[in-house]
């Protein structure tokens, strides 16, 4: 179970102090068909890239706000750890990428039925962006219109 | 996440995250959440375990099928078994 009492000292003042942005009004799209006639894209923040992709940059104060684009028939193995946090253990996702993104079992998902297709890419951010104005005004609309355009009906979104 | 959920569903893809701590989702609030009860850096729950972060997803991705919900919907994973 993860609970702010299991983070670091640093990181458990740094979550209870923030001044976290609430969400209001809390936007929502309601499905219109079923799962299984639905595109399916995933958005993770563990911070992923593929090789030849740049790495997320740990320099950019309050956080790297960009995002990768993964092609959706990238192998998950190939998928490099670049997220800069200590604050979690990276040891699963570099066993296992699917824990953080989930390539594999979306196209099980797919391959099912259970959703109606994957679409031709998903998105990889880096979360543990303590300034999230430029992602806000910036990275989340791009990333949305490429989505939209896209015909994107449903995402799944992983933190880490 | 919360954030890019939001714009998501603001042009009409609807979302639903994943989410390791309430404390921040409840004051965030993201349109459609699953808490799940497993450690930082293990969202899905155990590595090479691919029928429980199936399970995971499938849960999750339900939640955006279920017309009963109102945002914020933040929902407990409860797993099966």
């Amino acid at each position: 179970m993860a609970t702010i009492d299991s983070l670091r000292m640093a990181d458990r003042m740094f979550v209870r102090t923030y001044p976290w942005r609430r969400i209001d009004p809390v936007p929502w799209t309601a499905l219109e068909k079923p799962l299984s006639a639905c595109r399916l894209a995933l958005v993770s923040s563990a911070g992923m890239v593929l090789p030849g992709q740049a790495p997320f940059d740990p320099r950019v104060r309050g956080g790297d706000f960009s995002f990768r684009e993964i092609p959706a028939d990238a192998e998950v193995r190939a998928l490099i750890d670049s997220h800069r946090s200590l604050a979690f253990d990276h040891a699963g996702m570099t066993s296992d990428p699917n824990l953080v993104f989930p390539l594999d079992r979306a196209r099980e998902l797919a391959a099912d039925g259970f959703v109606g297709s994957l679409n031709g890419r998903h998105l990889s951010f880096m979360g543990s962006i303590t300034a999230p104005g430029r992602l806000v005004d910036e990275a989340a609309p791009d990333a949305a219109r490429l989505l939209v355009a896209d015909g994107v009906d449903v995402a799944l979104l992983v933190p880490v | 996440m919360s954030l890019v959920a939001a714009e998501l569903e603001r042009r009409g893809i609807a979302t639903v995250a994943i989410q390791l701590l309430r404390e921040i989702a409840v004051r965030v609030r993201p349109p459609r959440a699953l808490f799940v009860p497993f450690p930082h850096g293990y969202p899905l729950g155990a590595p090479g375990d691919a029928a429980g972060q199936r399970q995971v997803i499938e849960t999750a991705l339900r939640l955006i099928e279920t017309p009963s919900l109102a945002p914020p919907a933040l929902v407990e994973f409860e797993p099966a078994g």
